[in-house]
């Protein structure tokens, strides 16, 4: 558990405290500015915090407060229970896991010594801290072929993965993250985060997680911190509880529109009475496709998976893929509601598509049909009050 | 042509007192400016006063500091010492900025994530700063070697025994064809120092040879 105790950091002061950290020339804040203003928080072990703001609010300052690379001008920060003020720095640091925006892996060496560093800081035989190394290089999802390059031979969302296998090599129970997946595009970051989500379901450290994304901080937190610029803790909550519940317009405005609709994403879907949906196999002739009698038919593969809806009156001769339509989702029987009306709401048919977690279809619900299970929520969960477990993550 | 076959011998051998004359205060004067640009790259106050200083030194002229130093080291006049020792500094001079640059050039997240990993102050020097910063001090190295290649030749107005003398010697007998030996000599020479420095710094870098697969 890491522990904020009214922690403030003020730069500008006569020991402005950037530790070892500051390169000449940098400290150019207003004299006395309050970066952090009175952080009192914990983030608990085993779990995900998130710290999220806008740009200036203070994140990365809290983030660095915890390894000593900015000292808190008063209060305390504890690691399980020992305050770092009072720890050897590099004892400190090299018992926690960092990874930033840029990775900032070392040019000079290759990934699997990059991935070395700290066990061999810390003493680790070169071999043994090399089958380490090599284990966690394949275990952030890299081909273990990449051991020997550069890092400039890699693209922005490996060099994140090795900044993340680095991290973790001499296996810290605490990790900082400052904004680890903001400069990759979108879908090498969706990657990199559910990525990140089954690491951690594996490994469960203590993580401190800087973004200023919001649907990154609820999609990836088990709990959230939203800080105000001046560094002031707006609001710590659950994911669910702060779609739903903001404390104030700043929180309001900044987890932004759609959250009704996004906090679905929180609740597990209920057991439905699904409808029977009939189906015709790919290669299907236009006849058994039209002898079913709906405008829109769905597809299924061989091994019953869904494919796509395909209408009855386009088909010539057989179904092919590239008749079917691409715009329907498939929700999960293990999923969350919000995932379950939006299949309903962007199939052709109006019928959503609903699989088991083998992919195998199981039937279809319409809108109307999901529409009563979330009042049903609201009313078991009156006072808007969310249950903190119905996380489906 | 003939001629320099003729003087084959005594052109090597006065080829090698210059290599020595320009290459040993090449290797002090890096020895020296590393741990003044270390310095320098650390501190900003530090920084000013010492690039200022190094910088100033440069602008002694070599023929004064050939004849000052006997009297400042006790040496004698004619003591190859104080060749290497006014090159030593010359070679300072213009390597301390270069190293302070050099260090200074490191990409901050690089710098950041290394600092988060434990990495103390000469600790970092050694295994990250120093290794990324050696593109930029070989570059520097070899300014200074070609700079410390033609400021050597001057030392034969004192008497010390180098390629310069071919220079002098060719003047004063108006036998210009001593006088391009000397020169081209003294270019093969600045040559074969580059030729050096920028092998072992590609040894040293591998990793800036890695482009992108
Ligand atoms: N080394 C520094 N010297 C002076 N001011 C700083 C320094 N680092 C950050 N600040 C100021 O502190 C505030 C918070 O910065 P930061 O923690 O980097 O915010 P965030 O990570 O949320 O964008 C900003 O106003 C910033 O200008
Ligand atoms: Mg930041």
């Amino acid at each position: 558990m890491i522990r904020f105790e009214g922690v403030t950091k003020r730069y500008g002061d006569a020991d402005s405290g950037s530790a070892d950290g500051g390169s000449p020339g940098e400290g150019g804040g207003d004299p006395g500015s309050v970066a952090v203003d009175n952080l009192t928080l914990e983030a608990p072990t085993g779990q995900i915090t998130v710290l999220v703001g806008p740009s200036g609010c203070g994140k990365t300052t809290t983030l660095r407060m915890v390894n000593r690379m900015v000292t808190p001008t008063s209060g305390t920060i504890s690691v399980d229970g020992r305050d770092t003020a009072s720890m050897d720095v590099a004892e400190l640091r090299r018992g926690m896991g960092y990874v930033i925006q840029h990775a900032g892996l070392f040019p000079h060496r290759t990934v699997v010594d990059n991935v070395m560093t700290v066990p061999r800081l810390l003493g680790v035989d070169k071999r043994q801290a090399r089958s380490r190394a090599m284990e966690l290089i394949e275990r952030v999802g890299l081909d273990p072929a990449m051991a020997r390059r550069y890092p400039a031979q890699l693209s922005g969302g490996q060099q994140q993965r090795v900044g993340v296998a680095r991290a973790l090599a001499a296996d810290p129970p605490v990790m900082l993250m400052d904004e680890p997946f903001s400069a990759v595009d979108p879908v090498v970051r969706e990657q990199l985060q559910n990525e990140f989500l089954r690491l951690q379901s594996e490994l469960g450290k203590t993580i401190l997680f800087v973004t200023h994304d919001i649907d990154e901080a609820v999609k990836l937190g088990d709990q959230v911190a939203v800080l105000r610029v001046g560094g002031v803790l707006a609001q710590l909550a659950s994911p669910a509880k702060l779609l739903a519940d903001p404390v104030d317009d700043f929180v309001a405005g900044f987890v932004g529109r759609d959250r009704g609709y996004r906090a679905l994403s929180f609740a597990a879907a209920p057991e439905l009475s699904l409808t029977d949906e009939p189906t015709v196999r790919l290669r299907a002739t236009g006849e058994q496709v039209r002898a079913i009698g709906s405008p829109w038919v769905l597809a299924v593969g061989d091994a019953g998976e869904p494919v796509g809806w395909v209408r009855a009156a386009a088909v010539d001769h057989e179904v092919t893929r590239d008749l079917l339509h691409r715009g329907g989702t498939v929700a999960s029987t293990a999923g969350s509601l919000r995932a379950l009306l939006d299949a309903a709401l962007s199939s052709p048919s109006g019928r959503g598509v609903v699989a088991d977690d083998d992919g195998r279809l199981v039937g279809t619900i319409t809108a109307a049909e999901v529409v009563p299970a979330i009042e049903a929520r609201r009313s078991a969960t009156t006072a808007g009050e969310l249950p903190e477990g119905a996380s489906t993550r | 042509m003939t001629w320099a076959l003729d003087h084959l011998s005594e052109i090597l051998t006065r080829a090698g007192q210059h290599a020595w004359l320009a290459g040993l205060p090449l290797v002090l004067g890096l020895v020296i400016a590393l741990p003044l640009g270390w310095l320098a790259s650390r501190t900003s106050w530090l920084r000013a006063s010492l690039l200022t200083t190094t910088g100033l030194l440069y602008t002694i002229p070599s023929l004064a500091l050939f004849i000052l130093l006997p009297s400042i080291l006790g040496t004698k006049i004619l003591d190859p010492v104080n060749v290497i020792v006014a090159m030593t500094i010359y070679t300072v001079a213009l390597l301390t900025r270069t190293v302070a640059d050099g260090l200074s050039s490191v990409d901050p997240s690089t710098r950041q994530a290394a600092i988060a990993m434990g990495y103390g102050g000469f600790a970092r020097f050694r295994a990250v700063d120093l290794p990324l910063a050696v593109p930029v001090i070989a570059a520097g190295l070899r300014v200074a070697a070609v700079s410390n290649v033609s400021i050597v030749s001057v030392a034969s107005l004192i008497g010390i025994s180098q390629l310069g003398y071919f220079l002098t010697d060719g003047y004063a007998r108006s036998f210009p064809t001593e006088v391009w030996v000397g020169i081209i000599a003294c270019l093969l020479l600045a040559l074969v120092f580059d030729l050096v420095i920028q092998v072992v710094s590609r040894a040293l870098t591998p990793w800036t040879r890695a482009v992108a697969a």
